[in-house]
């Protein structure tokens, strides 16, 4: 039983491993896009910005998900997802990259608004171009502030990715839940908080060497 | 002719009036030291010279090129910004070096990036950072800062730190070098060493204004001194006859509070 029990969840393991990486490969580029956005000199999209992180970040992500999934099926009267579990997790990493842009572009704005603005002043009187400063000036120094705050959403995220269960994607809680609800097991469930910690153990242990590995400024 | 001339300068950041109707010229190879109580204009008329601030009215030539006219449209201003900053150096009164670079990066970067538009830049991009390595090096060591290209800024005390802002502002063969009040913020023991800097920069012709607080050195370094208050120039001269005999009642007060104070 132990084996099935680990083949499953090691299975469910992948699903949430692709829903994480998916979610970060388009929220982090999307965030700094939204940050932007949310200091842009014309007032329309500023206000636009904040209108959107207000809705995304004031309501469940679950009811997010739940309405991207099978919105478009219920309005269109055709499914954009295609079937099976493919589509499930498009849908959900649509949702989540969404969300967690929003969480991250409130984190970037901060990072970037707290590089002092003497830096970007030194870079234009040297003659750098606007992009030469992001890149080379403010972006490192932004990235060492943003580091703790990313973390704890980052971390968020990986258990955040259990909310995929509600459109029965099959994803790692789902998969340990199932053997309580066929054999009435417990045990599984006990197992499954085991993989999340090891997940989050070395994600952790990523954050602390990038922390340290910016720890030569100041 | 002149190198720099600056006529009519206004600047208000909203109703409030920071530099009214400034106009001053400066030669090849002299110091300008600008002197004046906090809030005079002084800091801000600097920002204009690099183009940090956009001025209201007025005009800035260098070499007889008009930079800036203020009856031009914005997007003339705009219009190879970063070309006509390059006129000018700037240094900091907070020095602004970047954290994340050794003293040689900070000194060298600009002058990298700058490279990128050389035509040759692909074929002999390695020679190019080697010349441009050196190049940072020797201003370095001009600084008396040889012993510490490797290290960043934090490892750095605030005199080393500002003499590397020198260099770094120097690395661009700047025509006119501006000092934004280089010692303000560092520590009594420490501006000797700076000052000692600008000193030698001075004694070598390299044209200059400087905005500063130390009466004694702008006498001693400067070629002329310009007197601000509330935005105005209440006085202009040779540096000797300003500091020594004022003209003017409130320049004569000024002083006064500073030897006192």
């Amino acid at each position: 039983m132990f084996w099935t029990v680990t083949q499953s969840l090691l299975s469910g393991l992948a699903t949430t491993f692709q829903i994480f990486i998916l979610t970060l490969v388009f929220a982090l580029p999307l965030g700094l896009l939204f940050a932007f956005a949310s200091m842009s000199k014309w007032k329309p999209l500023r206000f636009l910005m904040q209108i959107i992180v207000w809705v995304v970040r004031g309501t469940p992500l679950m009811l997010q998900l739940i309405i991207i999934f099978y919105g478009p099926g219920l309005w269109l009267g055709q499914n954009i997802w295609s079937g099976g579990e493919a589509g499930r997790l498009s849908a959900t990493v649509v949702a989540f990259s969404f969300n967690y842009a929003c969480y991250f572009s409130v984190i970037f704005r901060g990072g970037i608004e707290s590089v002092p603005a003497g830096q970007r002043e030194a870079g234009q009187v040297l003659g750098m171009t606007r992009s030469q400063i992001f890149f080379k000036v403010t972006l490192l120094q932004m990235i060492k502030r943003v580091v703790p705050p990313m973390s704890n959403e980052i971390i968020t995220l990986v258990k955040d990715t259990s909310l995929a269960r509600i459109i029965a994607a099959y994803e790692l809680t789902f998969a340990g839940y199932s053997f309580m609800k066929s054999d009435g097991l417990t045990w599984p469930l006990f197992y499954t908080g085991v993989f999340y910690l090891l997940f989050v153990g070395i994600l952790t242990l990523l954050f602390n060497y990038i922390e340290r590995k910016l720890d030569y400024f100041k | 002719m002149a190198i720099l001339e600056v006529n009519n300068i206004e600047k208000h950041f909203g109703s409030t009036k920071v530099l009214e109707d400034v106009s001053f010229s400066l030669e090849e190879g002299s110091a300008l030291a600008i002197i004046g109580s906090s809030g005079s204009g002084k800091t801000t008329l600097l920002r204009c010279l690099n183009f940090l601030e956009m001025p209201d009215g007025g005009t800035i030539s260098v070499r007889g090129e008009k930079l800036f006219d203020a009856s031009a449209s914005v997007s003339e201003w705009e219009k190879d910004l970063r070309k006509k900053r390059l006129h000018f150096g700037m240094v900091f009164q907070s020095f602004n070096l970047f954290p994340q670079y050794t003293a040689l990066e900070n000194v060298t970067l600009a002058e990298k990036l700058l490279a990128q538009e050389r035509p040759d830049y692909k074929q002999r991009k390695k020679e190019i950072f080697e010349e441009i390595e050196k190049h940072g090096r020797d201003l370095l060591s001009q600084m008396g800062l040889s012993e510490r290209t490797g290290h960043y800024p934090h490892q750095l005390s605030g005199g080393q730190q500002q003499r590397v802002a020198i260099a770094r502002a120097l690395a661009l063969k700047p025509d006119i070098l501006c000092f934004d009040e280089p010692t303000s913020a560092l520590d009594p023991e420490l501006t000797g060493e700076v000052l000692k800097v600008i000193r030698g920069l001075a004694e070598q012709k390299t044209t200059m204004i400087i905005v500063t607080h130390e009466m004694a050195f702008a006498r001693d370094v400067a070629d002329r001194i310009i007197f601000m208050d509330g935005g105005v120039i209440v006085e202009q001269g040779a540096a000797r006859d300003v500091i020594d005999n004022p003209r003017e009642e409130r320049t004569r007060q000024f002083l006064t509070r500073y030897t006192e104070g």
